[in-house]
């Protein structure tokens, strides 16, 4: 891919809510969860994980990956490195999640939770990223990942 | 003049039917001065002139965008649209079986790039290599691209499925005048023989231009010895035929110089050396660069290019981000100089990096029989018992350096100059009457539409894609990819004229969907 920067930032939203939002809608009431947790704070838990995803995607991640592609010579950015960004960005979303995140008596959503929420999502999003969407938006790949 | 996509009809067809110089003369054409020279008029909404991969490819677009077949013209000399590139990759060494220089999603027949090339390959050859190269390419191997034979089945196949082949008039295009009242006419000179007359006007809205490249140049020097010594069989371009150098290395041991650092130099070297390892062929090469790159190059931390052992490395001809990334971005924000500028920052001769090369090269380095000078040529004579004598001098240090006399039974040329683009009829024309000019770097002038700057006549317009239209706000016009990303921009820019509507994703997709099943648009 060669995406700029707002490029970036556009994909990402536009793919985490269009694919994530339905995702965590259907995953949630079927994941592990904390025994007693209540089905409403198991959302809590799930939405606020996209969120952070999404916020600190645009805010932190996005920034930082353009500037490590102006290293590139090429200044583009491999496929295999848009799965990869999924391992930071799991490990601060998690750390976050822990540390500011939504919580209670039990807690809303265990290890297994957020795993099984992340991962996949992390994957429909790479999958969709590096191939469908040129499909549905035909100028996306000509205009450095631009929706709009 | 209809715009509706109505089929072409021919009126008007009065005594002569050949140029006047009223109309060589006039830069602008009334449909009576083509009436009163007798030449037939063809009605097109939209003609493409050039009939090759440019050509193809916007054909290609507005059928899925919703133009029917009829409303197309593709006047050219070519029986197929990737006649000239097949020809070209044949002769510098790339049959249909080896691989191009080209991304996996940059697919003439495929406007949307996927299923990419690999996936394709991938299923149908059943092995994951394919699309395990892609996934890693260029962190931890080289780009994967597409083989020749695989793309041109591809258009081929495309070509069948948007009607492509009715849309061909035959013929080579002599010139393109405006039209008093709006448009275009196209004088075609058919086939002798095919036509009552010796030229056809097509009369348009829209035209566009993919003429490729105005001619192939010989370095001077190399062209001065042809010409002097009349010695075409020593001396040979890349770009033409020379399997007689070929056979003859096979046949003996003989010393072959290569001159340029280039992706072409790179398949060359490749040919000479497999010929060695098949067929025990004793050739000792010589590989001449004017400059030699020895590592990383370029102005600062954030523009370093790879090289090594003469050669600069890159997997396209331009950075990738050119198509559709951060280059591209920045190209459009640039004018005069800075663009320029731009253009020699991300330029200069490259060749993609392939593992195999480098290991021929190594082998040939260690056993002898690969050798790389550095420098200029001052002249190329003839030499002793049938060779060819190479004077090389360095020069920066033109009064000191000694000339070194290199003998070779053949010099290969791979620099790949380029004629300008005024050695092309059409566009001298366009230059000459139809107010258009040229670029930072000489070629035709685009706007960012890809519109030639200065030739409307409204409401008609007239598109440029291609070659001769680098130096504009794109740099990457001359490949697959760049043909999309350019035709894009036309098509989407010919919205405003009416004749196709904006495909939005509904469309994009139900087209696909049609793609992928193999019907109509």
């Amino acid at each position: 891919m060669v995406p700029t920067l707002n490029g970036r930032i556009q994909t990402r939203v536009f793919l985490l809510l269009v694919l994530g939002i339905p995702w965590t809608v259907l995953v949630t009431p079927l994941a592990p969860h904390p025994a007693g947790a209540t089905l409403g704070a198991r959302y809590g838990a799930t939405f606020w994980v996209l969120g952070e995803v999404i916020v600190v995607g645009c805010l932190l991640w996005e920034p930082l990956y353009h500037l490590l592609m102006q290293f590139r010579w090429e200044k583009d950015w491999p496929i295999m490195f848009i799965l990869l960004e999924g391992i930071p960005e799991g490990v601060l979303a998690y750390v976050l999640f822990r540390s500011i995140g939504p919580s209670g008596t039990p807690p809303p959503a265990s290890t297994a939770t957020f795993l099984t929420h992340f991962i996949p999502l992390w994957f429909f999003v790479w999958l969709a990223a590096i191939g469908p969407l040129r499909v549905v938006f035909h100028r996306w790949r000509f205009r450095g990942g631009r929706i709009v | 003049m209809p715009a509706d996509g109505a089929a072409p009809t021919v009126v008007g067809v009065g005594p002569g039917g050949d140029l006047t110089p009223q109309l060589i003369d006039a830069d602008v054409w009334t449909d009576e001065m083509v009436q009163a020279a007798g030449i037939p008029v063809v009605d097109s909404p939209f003609v493409t002139v050039g009939g090759g991969m440019g050509s193809f490819v916007i054909a290609d677009f507005l059928r899925v965008y919703g133009l029917p077949a009829a409303s197309i013209k593709v006047l050219s000399v070519l029986d197929y649209p990737w006649q000239t590139y097949e020809y070209l990759t044949q002769c510098s060494q790339i049959p249909a079986r080896e691989r191009l220089r080209s991304d996996s999603s940059s697919m003439p027949d495929n406007l949307w790039g996927f299923p990419s090339y690999a996936l394709i390959e991938s299923w149908r050859e059943k092995t994951v290599a394919p699309i395990w190269n892609v996934l890693t390419e260029n962190i931890f191997c080289d780009y994967w691209t597409p083989r020749a034979g695989t793309v041109f089945k591809g258009m081929q196949k495309e070509a069948d499925r948007i009607g492509y082949w009715p849309m061909r008039a035959k013929g080579q295009v002599r010139m393109v005048r405006r039209r008093h009242g709006g448009g275009y006419f196209s004088i075609l000179t058919p086939p002798d023989g095919t036509t009552p007359t010796r030229r056809v006007a097509y009369r348009s809205l829209v035209v566009h231009l993919a003429i490729g490249y105005p001619g192939l140049k010989f370095l001077p020097d190399l062209q001065s010895y042809r010409e002097t010594y009349n010695d075409h069989e020593r001396v040979v371009n890349a770009y033409e035929p020379h399997e007689h150098v070929y056979d003859e290395l096979r046949r003996k041991p003989g010393v072959v110089l290569v001159r340029g650092g280039g992706v072409v130099a790179s398949r060359i070297l490749q040919r000479l050396i497999d010929d060695r390892d098949n067929f025990g062929a004793q050739t000792n090469i010589i590989h001449l660069f004017r400059t030699f790159i020895d590592g990383p190059h370029g102005p600062n931390l954030f523009n370093r290019r790879r090289g090594a052992n003469g050669w600069a490395f890159q997997g396209f001809n331009y950075p990738k981000s050119a198509w559709g990334g951060q280059h591209w971005a920045r190209f459009r924000k640039l004018e005069g100089d800075d663009r320029k500028q731009a253009y020699k920052v991300i330029g200069g001769t490259n060749t993609p990096r392939r593992k195999s090369w480098l290991n021929q090269q190594a082998r040939g380095r260690k056993e002898g029989w690969y050798r790389v000078y550095v420098g200029e040529v001052r002249r190329v004579l003839p030499g002793e018992s049938g060779t060819v004598m190479t004077e090389i001098h360095n020069p920066k240090d033109a009064d000191r350096s000694p000339i070194l006399e290199v003998p070779a039974n053949f010099v290969i040329d791979c620099t790949g100059l380029e004629a300008d683009i005024a050695e092309h009829r059409v566009l001298a024309d366009l230059i000459e009457h139809s107010g258009a000019g040229r670029n930072v770097l000489d070629r035709l002038d685009v706007e960012r539409t890809f519109e030639v700057r200065g030739t409307r006549s409204p409401p008609g317009r007239m598109y440029a894609t291609g070659a001769a239209t680098l130096g504009g706000y794109f740099p990457g016009v001359d490949t697959f990819l760049g043909l999309q990303l350019a035709t894009r921009e036309v098509v989407d820019d010919i919205v405003e004229l009416g004749l196709v509507r904006r495909m939005g994703s509904a469309r994009s997709m139900a087209q696909w969907a049609r793609w992928t099943r193999g019907v109509e648009p």
